[in-house]
């Protein structure tokens, strides 16, 4: 029976030790920058449709807008493909001038006809983010005729209001106004699809970066331009691989595998934070944290209670220990750093308050409510951590857990009682947030526009109206102020709990220099990245 | 198995080999046919039952009504649901399973992507399971009770019910943060990502046809600390049944008769009981090598490892029904293949179904 001891062993000794492999390893190369982050969300690649944070911010670094903005400043709009602008003097016709001397990837030359093309394109495909460009009027049928091309490199285009001439801009910042090689585009062109059905995992831009391949869920290369019509990137090669653990990509960012980890955790953000080789960096986005409350159910419908809900959550300690460093408090519908983003932060924990507000409404002893809550870790432990300090008045709040496309839509149906969600601006102008949080033109249940509002049952015709006409003031300043004021408002009333705005932090590693953190996904840049040996 | 061993069975009853074949494959095959038919109709059911709504995977939440509207016809939902199983159906036998509302590609498209990475790392893992879970379950057998017996089953058990997420990212966190041992996450390195031309999908098998032995070394490194993972897990189990099996065994008569007979234990031991304990465990390998081609959706997590698990569990989670449907198509069609072939080795080594031959 010796064999079997040896057999043992070896069996043993084997599985163990597992004979070390000195693999052929490679850290990353010079001229390639590697980030990991869960690029799971990316559907397609094509600017009439992106609407994704990874997706958009890999446009961002491909393609071009007509107008970009500072992301230090954004209220400084200056032109990238069109050189420059006038608008008609009853404030309804943009006429915009091309760029000279510009290409393509491809080597086609940028002329007026690339973003008519791109615009119209945009809105007869209808996809997610056509809205953006719908709004002012356009459709399918008028589209050729309110876009039109008046020279080689010149067009117009005509809405059917006065718009504030910032919201119109801004708005063609955002990636659904990127602009499309036209010839390239069509000349992959199947039934009339203006390349749609191409377009979706290929690359027709003139961008930093050319879109080289993308393996869903596990890979996204971009190379170098060499048409580009800015300074060259120092970076050859960027790619974006799928590792969707926080903990798994801390490994790597420590090992040198990678170069930027873009999901970490306040645990591995905690853990790094002594690793010399690595440097955490962190920029204020736009996306706020909030709770809807829906005006359906009995409890929540009453205005003291709207209000005791607010002074029953523990902002400060949710922030700096759940989140830690991963938000900052805010209580505005609006983020800081838009034009008339209300700072103020009214409300803080205080359960005696919220004790008499709720004795005031007829409900001394509290009442149960349910709230849907994404199974996500971190909207999981906000959650929890709301849970009991609603719990101090009475509250008895069961939480719902279900995963992301479950609990919208619910929410999306009404049928919930409150509903802890997270929300990113569309575009950089004030009213992408006040059309979703405090404009609600038809509360019916078959409204043709279903906004946040909506969707928490809140009837607002005269704030309707105040967000209508702030849409239509083109001094900036009275603009900002009529916000300000919407706000303020909003803020007191609304049966919107709202919490916190993002940041956004990533681990770099020290030899990294150069990346630039916007305040929306598609501002993230790394054009301008080098590494030092 | 060499003939003439002591083999004490009853023979099963003898009859007419090819009708009877006929008869019994025509009857398999109809099983099959219902049993994948079934496994779709069902999955399809509780696709529409779930309460996600797959139009929001596809045109997000800001999508103006028209938008929506218009994906939904897309889509298919505006028809009756006996009518779009219909029509998955009927493309399914044509080879369509439709196309991904995420990857925006045929389905049939992303499983070739993505099966060959799960394919590569259960096979490697289902070989080390049962490289090292016979032996060790032979060993416990023979040793019942003892120490060895003992230390076997707490290792088996640790395999077994350690949280596989968990024990992945300690083995991250030793063998390649700390130790150098192993390659991280992913298949291959990003240097070595282009150098491959995919011809299996394999990449073991790509690069070693192609002579490009570093990429070679760079996806066994990689492969390596998965696989030993899985393979652990799957140890775990096939040993414990090994051990259970050659219990059983080493009780029965035969063996006592051999004994008499002067057969050498070693020979009692490796051929009569492990042979006949094998009868079983191939059934038990097949099962966990399906269990393992299912795509290990944690495994596949911590490892970023581009496979079936992770694909399916995306799809899940966006109501991709067509993917969902497609994927479980894969698995049921593998537990269906690997069931069946089992039931052909199971008539291979039993000696009743030899000897009728």
């Amino acid at each position: 029976m010796k064999h079997f001891a040896k057999l043992a062993a070896a069996a043993a000794v084997a599985a163990i030790i597992g004979a070390p492999m000195t693999a052929a390893r490679a850290e990353t190369p010079p001229d390639t920058l590697i980030q990991a982050w869960a690029i799971d969300d990316i559907i397609t690649l094509d600017p009439a449709e992106v609407f994704e944070f990874t997706a958009s911010e890999i446009l961002g670094n491909s393609y071009q807008p007509l107008v970009g903005y500072d992301v230090k400043d954004v209220s400084q709009i200056h032109g990238v493909i069109a050189e420059s602008w006038t608008v008609s003097e009853d404030g309804k016709t943009f006429t915009f001038q091309i760029r000279p001397g510009m290409t393509f990837a491809s080597g086609n030359p940028i002329t007026a006809a690339d973003p008519v093309f791109s615009l119209q394109r945009a809105i007869k495909l209808d996809k997610s983010p056509a809205f953006i460009l719908t709004q002012f009027g356009f459709n399918a049928g008028n589209v050729d005729e309110k876009i039109r091309q008046t020279g080689d490199m010149t067009f117009e285009f005509e809405m059917d209001q006065a718009y504030a001439p910032s919201l119109v801009l801004y708005c063609l910042t955002a990636t659904v106004g990127f602009v499309v090689d036209k010839e390239l585009a069509l000349s992959h062109e199947q039934d009339g699809d203006f390349g749609y059905d191409w377009l979706k995992t290929n690359y027709a831009g003139s961008g930093a970066f050319t879109i080289r391949d993308w393996r869903a869920n596990e890979v996204v290369v971009l190379e170098r331009n060499d048409n580009y019509s800015g300074d060259a990137p120092a970076m050859a090669r960027a790619i974006y691989r799928h590792i969707p653990e926080g903990a798994t990509q801390r490994l790597l960012l420590e090992k040198g595998d990678i170069d930027i980890a873009r999901s970490l955790g306040s645990e591995e953000i905690t853990a790094l934070q002594d690793n010399p080789d690595v440097k955490i960096e962190s920029g204020v986005k736009g996306s706020i944290y909030y709770l809807g409350l829906s005006q359906k159910n009995e409890y929540l419908s009453k205005p003291e209670v709207r209000q005791a809900m607010k002074y029953l959550v523990d902002y400060a300690t949710i922030a700096d220990t759940i989140m830690k460093g991963r938000v900052k408090v805010h209580q505005a519908f609006l983020p800081e750093g838009f034009l008339g983003a209300l700072n103020d932060t009214p409300f803080e924990l205080n359960v005696e308050k919220a004790k008499e507000l709720l004795a005031e409404a007829g409900v001394p002893d509290g009442f149960k409510v349910t709230m849907d809550t994404r199974n996500t870790p971190e909207i999981t432990a906000i959650a929890e951590a709301i849970q009991q300090t609603m719990a101090g008045a009475g509250i008895e709040m069961e939480l719902i857990p279900g995963d992301g496309q479950q609990t919208l839509t619910k929410y999306r149906a009404r049928n919930h009682d409150i509903y802890i969600g997270r929300w990113g601006p569309d575009y950089q102008d004030p009213h992408t947030n006040a059309d979703t949080f405090a404009r609600n033109p038809d509360n019916g249940d078959d409204a043709a526009s279903k906004p946040l509002a909506w969707r928490n049952s809140w009837d607002i015709p005269e704030m309707t109206a105040k967000a209508d006409a702030a849409v239509l003031e083109k001094d900036t300043d009275k603009r900002a102020d009529m916000y300000l004021e919407l706000q303020a408002e909003h803020q007191q009333v609304s049966p919107f709990v709202i919490m916190f705005q993002e940041i956004e932090v990533l681990g770099i590693r020290e030899n990294v220099d150069g990346f630039v953190i916007g305040p929306s996904f598609n501002d993230n840049s790394f054009k301008k990245v080098s590494k030092s040996e | 198995m060499t003939p003439g061993t002591a083999r004490t069975k009853p023979a099963g009853r003898r009859g007419g080999a090819v009708p009877r074949l006929a008869v019994r494959g025509a009857r398999l095959v109809a099983t099959l046919a219902v049993t994948l038919l079934g496994l779709l109709f069902v999955t399809f059911l509780i696709g529409r039952v779930v309460p996600v709504d797959p139009v929001l995977a596809v045109v997000g939440d800001r999508a103006s009504q028209s938008t929506y509207d218009a994906a939904y016809i897309e889509l298919g939902l505006d028809k009756p649901l006996y009518q779009q199983f219909w029509i998955f159906l009927k493309n399914a036998l044509t080879g369509d399973l439709g196309t991904s509302i995420l990857t925006k590609k045929p389905i049939v498209e992303d499983i070739k992507r993505v099966f060959p990475a799960t394919l590569e790392l259960a096979t490697a893992g289902i070989l080390i399971g049962t490289v090292f879970g016979i032996p060790l379950g032979v060993l416990a057998a023979v040793r019942q009770g003892g120490i060895a017996d003992q230390m076997i089953r707490v290792f088996g058990l640790i395999g077994y019910s350690a949280p596989i997420f968990w024990l992945g990212l300690l083995g991250l966190l030793v063998f390649y943060a700390k130790l150098d041992w192993v390659a991280g996450p992913g298949r291959i390195d990003i240097s070595y990502e282009y150098s491959i031309t995919p011809a299996t999908g394999l990449l073991l098998l790509d690069s070693a046809m192609q002579g490009q032995w570093d990429a070679f070394r760079n996806v066994l490194a990689h492969l390596a600390l998965p696989a030993l993972l899985l393979g652990y897990f799957s140890m775990a189990y096939i040993s414990r049944m090994t051990r259970s099996f050659m219990l059983n065994e080493l009780a029965q008569e035969y063996i006592i008769t051999a004994r008499v007979k002067g057969v050498s234990e070693t020979r009692i031991i490796w051929v009569h009981a492990l042979g006949n304990a094998a009868v079983p465990l191939v059934t038990v390998v097949a099962l966990s090598y399906a269990g393992l081609l299912e795509g290990s959706v944690l495994t596949e997590t911590v490892f970023a490892w581009p496979g079936l698990g992770q694909y399916l569990t995306n799809s899940l989670q966006n109501a991709d029904m067509n993917a969902v449907l497609g994927g479980t198509l894969v698995i049921g069609i593998i537990f269906v293949g690997l069931n069946l072939l089992s039931d052909l080795l199971y008539n291979l080594l039993d000696p009743r179904v030899r000897r009728r031959k």
